[in-house]
């Protein structure tokens, strides 16, 4: 089926979006001949330049900018460039696109996202009502909201304790002037609040799931990081044969009806028990390794945004790996002239 | 005493364990230590095994087995014993 599927989170760094593997993961598909516009938010985004994977880019404004302004945007490249499906791949716009859903739906743009409460309940500052809801260990947290809040953390916590961002960002820090520091870093970057969370010793393991919004997980690989950048990212990894983080996974995306792609992040300890520590409510970079392996996640979450059955998974390659690198790609003046004065570049 | 049922060892000695994603390299002995305790040999046939192919003192040997033991006990690689 021929579709024209636009796709953000083109930061192909050392800190990836998952543009590039979700793209790469749909033109692997069999069934979906798609025309890829890519939605840029900065000039130079690798992903715009990579051979054969965007056809044609587009640069839109920061959701940060206003939600009109950016839906605004969105509707004048439709109408030059009709789109299908949208899948926004990172965190700071998902928010903004889920709240957009009707309006999107109306001009004939599908999406996929979980529920705007899907959202909401699983965020970092919510995570412990999270786990007492659907019966998932986490590790205790509290939030902050202003720096005075810092001398609670000695009324709950032993330390050393993670110091997260709302969004992004997160520190070890063994005393409170370590936490101030962090925590005049994160809210500078990302704003309040700055989430304190228990410190768990283990294992970090992860895993990209599907959910089908009726409950039934669609996809579920499970992966451990093999090799951290200093930002924490997955450098390398290796698929896992653990049936708890499966049966943790089918169990919460059954509980929550769960709809679209997703990351768990948990720490498993020596005793074996797992603790959940984040949920990212959308496709993780690392998303190709699943493809790899045997579950296209990307096409899966296609096939059901515009309403195909979906068969679940049940399978992968155990001990698949990836491991990244960086590779300098030529591009000449014109290209980047192209996008800077017209916002817009058809490869 | 039994390696855990899923850990994957190959002809050159590369053990994967694809519960922990971690892989170690064993060498000639350690690979020949794991394919006996693999056979279910006990300790004490596995110290007669290693004595005819290796020049070894029994004690140091014991020594040394025990120690290995536990290493692959440390790193969850051994069935847990039923009391």
């Amino acid at each position: 089926m021929k579709l024209t599927i636009a796709v953000t989170g083109l930061n192909n760094t050392d800190n990836p979006g998952p543009g590039i593997p979700v793209i790469r993961g749909i033109r692997e598909s069999e069934h979906i001949e798609a025309r890829i516009i890519g939605l840029a938010y900065e000039n130079l985004e690798p992903g715009v330049y990579m051979p054969n994977m965007i056809d044609k880019t587009y640069m839109i404004p920061y959701p940060s900018s206003g939600t009109e302004a950016y839906l605004e945007r969105i509707e004048e490249i439709h109408q030059k460039d009709p789109i299908d499906l949208i899948i926004p791949n990172l965190d700071a716009e998902l928010y903004t696109f889920m709240k957009a859903e009707p309006r999107l739906r109306e001009l004939g743009i599908k999406t996929f996202l979980p529920t705007q409460e899907q959202f909401e309940e699983r965020h970092k500052a919510n995570l412990d009502a999270f786990g007492k809801k659907y019966d998932i260990k986490v590790p205790k947290s509290i939030t902050l909201t202003s720096h005075g809040d810092i001398q609670k953390i000695k009324d709950h916590f032993d330390y050393p304790v993670l110091v997260k961002g709302k969004f992004y960002d997160a520190y070890i820090a063994y005393n409170s002037d370590q936490v101030a520091n962090h925590f005049n870093k994160i809210s500078a970057k990302w704003g309040l609040p700055i989430i304190i969370q228990e410190f768990i010793k283990g294992t970090e393991v992860n895993v990209v799931a599907l959910g089908d919004g009726q409950g039934n997980t669609i996809a579920a690989v499970p992966m451990r990081k093999l090799f951290i950048t200093d930002k924490g990212k997955a450098w390398s990894g290796i698929t896992l044969n653990d049936e708890e983080m499966i049966r943790i996974t089918n169990d919460l995306i059954e509980r929550t009806k769960w709809r679209g792609g997703m990351e768990l992040e948990m720490i498993k300890t020596n005793k074996n028990e797992y603790y959940m520590i984040e949920i990212n409510p959308r496709i993780p970079a690392w998303v190709y390794l699943a493809v790899g392996a045997g579950q296209n996640i990307p096409e899966a979450l296609v096939k059901l945004a515009i309403g195909e059955k979906v068969e679940p998974y049940t399978n992968y390659q155990i001990g698949k790996m990836f491991i990244r690198y960086s590779w300098d790609l030529l591009g000449d003046i014109q290209e980047f002239e192209q996008l800077s004065i017209f916002g817009e570049i058809e490869k | 005493m039994k390696i855990k049922k899923n850990i994957a060892v190959s002809e050159n000695g590369f053990l994967f364990d694809p519960n922990s994603g971690e892989s170690y390299s064993l060498n000639k002995t350690g690979q020949l230590i794991v394919k006996l305790i693999s056979e279910g040999k006990t300790e004490s046939e596995i110290i007669e095994v290693v004595k005819e192919k290796y020049e070894v003192e029994t004690t140091s040997l014991q020594r040394y087995l025990d120690d290995f033991i536990m290493m692959l006990q440390q790193m969850n690689l051994l069935e847990k014993e039923e009391d």
